[in-house]
């Protein structure tokens, strides 16, 4: 059904048909796959990338002027790409490692090439969060970097850490649909193929329900889990 | 009077200039100080004289220009990396904003210095309770430090500095961040402690009244320099610097309020 020729009311009524959902298991399944993989690979070079930053700052643990200059540099030419220029400069990439430059796994590629610096930015602003004091007081006691680190860096930032990796993992998502029209299959696929190309409405808002379910959900989970930890520690 | 007291800690002519904005900023000018094995030194400035980092100093939070410092026999400026994460296992330090991980309990708190110096884990249990006990907080060690009141959070800093048995302790402004009464209980902790242990205890502040009630021996930094040192009651009745005049003419008017309106205010 069409907004050209049926009233918005009838599209939305018709939106809501279950054989239209019927239809939309696999992508709504498809678009999970790209989302979940995406972000696990995000969240370790994300994260391993953001320690490294933050590390290597000047006023860091380990203060590598040329090392943090350098990889802030590369870190912001990737960002300054549009996810679209990244999932066509990624083509050949996916093909290398998969064969074939559609696809599932294939975007999978280009999203993390998109997210994870994007992540990476997100994890070092919130490391430097952290109050200088305490990175003091646990090398007063003698810890080693890799103790402070993984001891007490991540540790106490780790509510900041989950709410930067739920916006993230948002940013994963709108990106999977973005995908959808460069042959990743999911819900975006369907919203191009049918809403965009054959004017079917009724399956586009079917769509934007799914996408504002998930953001809701994954949104909701993040500030759930964050808040516990800070009630836990009596912060909030 | 001869003094038999062993120096346990010894600076030299140490210096430390920072460069803020590209320019020189002469923190540290010569300090020359002795601290004796098993007393309660006080160090007393202005803010901005050069008392925090004097104190970062000597565990090489802040590494300095040049100078020597020697605690127990140990030249600090000239152990290796490795040797120097060794050696703050004998240097607790206390903070005036606490510094305790948000992300354990009381009881992780103060066990962390222990498993950083690789404590059997059969001791540490046992290391944690007596020195929760010590310092009063046996109710609280399942507790996350954002539940505490102030006064309990340095309590908890103070079991933490003190858990590895160290030989010395830095205080810096320890107490500066508590109210009076809260204050007055954690110098007799200290007291206490430095009773029981002999610990060496090296109190930074601007406080005189915390110096007053637990130091012996006390020092005026004035702009990077040390200006007097020596008995506290000699200073505060014959101070010889500006800082030391003025924070006796401080202390007399108090004891003259004090007498004057009965000790309100």
């Amino acid at each position: 059904m069409s907004l050209l020729d049926s009233s918005l009311w009838e599209v939305i009524k018709a939106s809501f048909d279950p054989a239209i959902w019927k239809e939309l298991w696999g992508p709504i399944g498809e678009t999970l796959y790209m989302t979940v993989v995406s972000s696990l690979i995000m969240l370790v070079f994300g994260l391993l990338i953001g320690i490294l930053l933050t590390i290597t700052n000047p006023d860091g643990l380990v203060p590598l002027k040329a090392s943090y200059t350098v990889s802030g540099w590369v870190i912001n030419c990737l960002r300054s790409l549009p996810q679209m220029i990244m999932i066509i400069l990624m083509i050949p990439v996916a093909r290398l490692f998969f064969g074939k430059a559609y696809g599932t796994n294939a975007c999978i590629i280009a999203i993390a090439a998109s997210c994870i610096p994007m992540y990476a930015r997100i994890v070092e602003s919130s490391l430097l969060e952290i109050e200088k004091g305490k990175i003091e007081a646990a090398q007063a006691i003698g810890s080693n970097n890799l103790s402070i680190i993984f001891r007490i860096l991540l540790p106490e930032t780790v509510p900041s850490l989950i709410r930067g990796f739920t916006v993230s993992v948002i940013s994963v998502l709108s990106m999977t649909a973005l995908a959808g029209m460069f042959g990743a299959g999911g819900i975006g696929d369907i919203a191009v193929r049918y809403g965009y190309q054959r004017f079917q409405h009724d399956r586009l808002f079917a769509c934007v329900y799914i996408l504002i379910i998930l953001v809701q959900l994954i949104q909701g989970i993040g500030n759930l889990v964050s808040k516990q930890i800070l009630k836990t520690r009596n912060l909030i | 009077m001869v003094n038999e007291m062993e120096t346990y800690l010894k600076i030299s002519d140490l210096h430390k200039t920072f460069y803020p904005h590209g320019k020189p900023l002469k923190v540290l000018e010569g300090i020359n100080l002795e601290v004796d094995k098993g007393e309660i030194f006080g160090i007393i400035g202005f803010s901005g004289a050069g008392k925090s980092t004097l104190a970062r100093c000597i565990n090489r939070l802040e590494t300095s220009d040049s100078g020597s410092i020697e605690l127990g026999g140990t030249d600090i400026l000239k152990l290796s990396k490795k040797e120097l994460l060794k050696e703050r296992h004998r240097i607790g330090m206390i903070f005036q904003n606490f510094n305790l991980f948000d992300s354990m309990t009381v009881y992780q708190n103060i066990a962390y210095p222990l498993q950083i110096a690789g404590v059997p884990k059969a001791q540490i249990k046992d290391r944690v309770l007596e020195t929760a006990e010590l310092v009063g907080l046996t109710e609280k060690l399942k507790a996350h430090p954002g539940a505490l009141s102030g006064g309990q959070k340095q309590r908890v800093g103070i079991a933490r500095a003190i858990v590895t048995n160290p030989d010395f302790i830095i205080s810096d402004e320890a107490t500066s961040a508590l109210d009076p009464q809260t204050t007055m209980q954690i110098l007799d902790l200290l007291k206490e402690i430095n009773r029981k242990s002999g610990i060496t205890i090296l109190m930074i502040t601007h406080e005189l009244d915390a110096i007053r009630y637990i130091c012996n021996r006390m020092a005026v930094l004035e702009e990077g320099k040390i200006t007097e040192s020596g008995l506290v009651r000699d200073i505060f009745e014959n101070p010889n610097s500006k800082t030391g005049e003025l924070f006796a003419k401080v202390f007399k008017l108090l004891q003259n309020v004090e007498l004057t309106s009965g000790g309100g205010i």
